[in-house]
């Protein structure tokens, strides 16, 4: 993984939606007068939403002022946590794990039909800010595996054809159907139950 | 307390003490790279680690000793033998081998060009914990220098991460601008986007680093620490007296460092009085010089005192005045008021900035509560007083008190950021006599140990001896002084802005009964009624003032001063003579001579003995010696050094003769003594590092970068 750091053009200003304050401020009120700082997870994250999937060096200005926390401890956590992006990301931004046990289960065949299909880099935009796509580390699907994140959808059961028809399909503005591409409900033994048979639905 | 093993030998201990504490108290020393008396804990170095044999049995695992408490061990059972803590077991060396050669996995070798070596913890260390080799092979982990400003050097490649840096900006500079972004691998400390730290007390994070990320700028590649002659002596900047040492090298300062004194800085010091070497060696004067033709020429040390002898003999003593600067050591100001005693001059002052302080008792002008024990208070009232420019290491200290306790502080002054909460009053000093049934008149009587402290924004102004009124009589009705005060506790503060003042009135350096004081002398100058002014380093007023009078500067800069003056007499800076200074507690402390002055220039109060033998007042000391010894007849507590006085006993008597009644002037805003920190003396003046940090800090430098 490469050092998280801000990017190096930044965008001159940050505010958050009405919508999006008054969510803030509802999430700083859960917690004891003096322990605002403790919602600055959650706050960066709707931010991150709202910029379009990255999180901006005004944005942490705004958040710490919100906050009263000093600039320098945004900055700590927003380069902390890898779910806040750094940098732009594409509408779609194509999470592919690599643990461990996707790994085993064949997410390199995932990877390589990302860089066929989206763009040879990682981290890197393509398609006229269509998508771009990441390796992440565990997402805890790990019995669906192999498996990537597009959005808030997670897509499992992959290997080399699957991923490039799902990708394809965002391609052409299509929506894939999110869930187990071999059609397995949830993580139930593939070709059917192999225990408890006798068990009615 | 407890009783517990510590390699095989029992002791009884404070159960509140860490392991390490525990440890160190019995003599056994534990190595450490994170842990720092003064900071809070943090346990992320790992290099304290020792083993804890619970009941007899072996731990399942070293532990990190700065971080546990004695008390947190489970209670000894019933036969089993006492808990026990090994330092010095195979286990012990093992993981302490273990912790130091991951230290060094990513620490360049760069030992022979970085400015720590010789002073560095790591290094130390690395030859009682280190290997003579390296089991890594892969790349080291190279990381981006940052900027901190003009005074600390970074070298982050040898940062350890033991995170001093940003726990001391955050808990006792009260700047929360240090952090490690990144945590993990790519884990660096920086500012935010790298602007510069804003604190006066910058330069203390340069001796908390335990290697050489964090090193001195000025300094950079400039001398060894073996080869540094190393004098403990006493800084100038301001009127606390910190302790530090001066390190030289043949005949030029090279550094400033704090020394521990618990009572006085504990071991910080402000940016000022660690970076103001520079200025000992520009600006300097090196010789005699007189005015000729309107031009000031060099001179020899003979035509220099037959120049002011010829103007003094020509000039009858109510016509003479004398000044004293606020850098002069107590044995320079006895001098001259000896010389001008002898000569008949009445006209004497050592207040240059016109503080309506001095007459009546002592305590009326000191900080009465004392530096180590202001922290105890849990309600303190500054009165046109900025601690943080007038006096930034008591600023920490009243941020502790803050932060131990929750002490409250308000002040009556233009709205400043302290780096603590303040409860501002405004800036009508007319409040203080209006303060019944006020919200702080009330904060304050309900406070256990009240205190307030005058600064010399309140007491330079012309209703000054007013103000001072107002603060003791507040003082009276709040508690602070007087038989309200808690077992003994006074709370009676004044916090000077020069080192020489409070020594200059313990020896009454002020006007005699027919004499003028600093505002009669001006005028005297104007209505042409005073034709002669010895300046002793007398630099802060302003030189037009001194109209066509006869100027003699003796002094250790080409400052204001020696630009007006008609002759120059050099003399020694506060590094080049002994001297003795008393704090603004109104203790004694000895500065020492680090290094000798520059060329003719001579320590103050033998120029000044030099002087009285060519004026045919010869003055009764031929050596230091003889000198002290008068000094300590006339202020007999000097005698003891290092020693603040004891509060006094309380007697209104004796607080109703500070100060004087008369009007406070409400329309005149209290504003700050010190408008730019960096530049109060001449010395710093003559610094190019702390012009540098002047123009940034204050020139609108650092807001450009913040923004």
């Amino acid at each position: 993984m490469s050092a998280r750091r801000l990017a190096a053009e930044q965008p001159a200003s940050f505010a958050f939606t009405p919508e999006n304050l008054a969510w803030a401020k509802q999430q700083i009120a859960k917690y004891p007068a003096g322990r605002q700082a403790s919602a600055i997870v959650p706050i960066i994250w709707r931010a991150q939403e709202q910029q379009g999937g990255y999180v901006t060096e005004p944005m942490l200005r705004v958040i710490g002022e919100m906050l009263g926390l000093s600039y320098i401890r945004v900055y700590e956590i927003a380069t902390f946590y890898t779910m806040f992006n750094l940098a732009p990301v594409g509408r779609h931004l194509v999470q592919v794990c690599t643990t461990t046990p996707c790994m085993l289960r064949g997410s390199d065949d995932v990877v390589a039909a990302c860089k066929k299909m989206i763009g040879p880099k990682p981290h890197t935009v393509y398609g006229e800010g269509l998508w771009s796509w990441m390796e992440v580390e565990c997402l805890g699907a790990c019995v669906n595996a192999p498996m990537l994140q597009i959005g808030s959808d997670y897509y499992e059961d992959l290997d080399a054809a699957s991923t490039e028809k799902l990708l394809a399909d965002l391609k052409s503005g299509k929506a894939p159907k999110p869930g187990s591409q071999i059609g397995r409900h949830s993580s139930e033994p593939r070709g059917g139950p192999t225990t408890l048979k006798e068990v009615k639905a | 307390m407890t009783k517990i093993l510590i390699d095989g030998v029992e002791h009884d201990l404070d159960p509140t003490l860490t392991m390490l504490q525990a440890c160190e108290a019995v003599g056994k020393e534990i190595p450490r790279f994170c842990y720092h008396e003064r900071l809070s804990i943090a346990g992320n170095c790992r290099m304290c680690l020792i083993e804890v044999k619970m009941g007899g049995r072996p731990g399942p695992k070293p532990v990190a000793s700065c971080a546990q408490q004695l008390r947190d061990l489970p209670p000894v059972k019933e036969g089993q033998p006492l808990h026990e803590l090994v330092t010095n077991s195979a286990i012990v060396k093992k993981a302490r081998e273990g912790v130091m050669e991951f230290l060094l996995l990513n620490h360049p070798l760069d030992c022979p060009i970085c400015d720590q070596g010789g002073e560095c913890d790591l290094q130390d260390q690395a030859m009682a914990y280190g290997m003579d080799h390296s089991r890594f092979s892969e790349n080291k982990r190279a990381v981006p220098d940052k900027y901190l400003g003009p005074l600390i050097k970074t070298i982050m490649t040898r940062c350890i991460h033991c995170t001093r840096c940003i726990r001391f900006a955050a808990e006792v500079a009260g700047v929360d601008e240090l952090g490690a972004i990144g945590r993990g691998e790519d884990m660096e400390i920086t500012t935010y986007l790298e602007h510069a730290m804003a604190s006066e007390l910058s330069g203390n994070v340069i001796d908390l680093c335990p290697v050489g990320a964090l090193t001195s700028k000025p300094y950079a590649f400039t001398a060894r620490p073996w080869e540094l002659r190393k004098t403990e002596t006493i800084d100038v900047m301001d009127a606390l007296g910190s302790n530090i040492r001066v390190d030289a090298r043949g005949r030029e300062v090279m550094r400033i460092l704090p020394r521990n004194h618990d009572d006085v800085n504990e071991e910080w010091i402000s940016d000022k009085s660690r970076f103001i070497w520079d200025g000992l060696r520009r600006q300097r004067l090196d010789t005699p010089y007189v005015r000729k033709n309107g031009k000031l020429a060099k001179a020899s040390w003979g035509e220099a005192f037959a120049a002011i002898a010829a103007k003094v003999r020509a000039t009858k003593p109510e016509r003479m005045a004398a000044l004293v600067g606020d850098l002069a050591p107590m044995e320079a100001v006895m001098a001259l008021k000896d010389l001008m005693v002898a000569l008949g001059v009445p006209n004497l002052d050592c207040r240059q900035d016109g503080a309506a302080i001095g007459l009546g008792p002592r305590e009326g002008y000191l900080f009465n509560t004392r530096l180590g024990d202001i922290e105890d208070a849990d309600a303190i009232l500054l009165i046109g007083c900025n601690p943080r420019t007038e006096a930034p290491v008591l600023n920490a200290r009243l941020r502790k008190a803050w932060l131990k306790h929750d002490a409250k502080i308000l002040r009556l002054g233009a709205p400043a950021d302290l780096t603590y909460p303040v409860m501002e009053l405004g800036d009508d000093p007319a409040i203080l006599r209006k303060s019944s049934g006020s919200e702080f008149a009330r904060i304050l009587k309900d406070a256990k140990r009240p205190a307030l402290i005058l600064g010399m924004g309140a007491l330079t102004r012309g209703d000054g001896a007013a103000i001072l009124k107002a603060a003791v009589t507040l003082g009276g009705e709040t508690g602070m002084i007087g038989p309200g005060g808690e077992g003994g506790w006074n709370g009676f503060n004044v916090l000077h802005t020069a080192a020489a003042r409070v020594g200059a009135l313990d020896l009454g350096f002020l006007p005699a009964e027919s004499g003028r004081d600093i505002f009669g002398i001006v005028q005297g100058i104007g209505e042409h009624a005073i034709d002669f002014v010895y300046l002793l380093g007398v630099d802060e007023i302003d030189m037009a003032l001194m109209g066509n009078a006869f100027v003699v500067y003796q002094g250790s800069h080409g400052d204001r001063g020696a630009e007006r003056a008609d002759v120059i007499l050099p003399g020694a800076a506060y590094t080049e003579q002994s001297g003795i200074y008393m704090n603004t507690e109104g203790r004694a402390q000895r500065a020492n001579r680090a290094v000798f002055p520059p060329g003719e220039a001579k320590e103050d109060w033998a120029i000044l003995r030099a002087l009285s033998d060519v004026l045919g007042k010869r003055l009764p000391y031929d050596d230091l010696i003889a000198l002290r010894k008068k000094l300590v007849l006339e202020v007999p507590h000097v005698a003891v050094l290092d020693k603040a006085p004891e509060t006094p006993a309380p007697d209104a008597a004796l607080w109703r003769e500070i100060g004087a009644a008369g009007p406070i002037d409400g329309g005149q805003k209290l504003t700050d003594a010190i408008a730019d920190f960096y530049l109060t003396n001449p010395i710093a003046r003559a610094s190019a590092t702390m012009a540098e940090c002047s123009r940034l800090h204050l020139g609108g430098g650092l807001k450009a970068a913040a923004e």
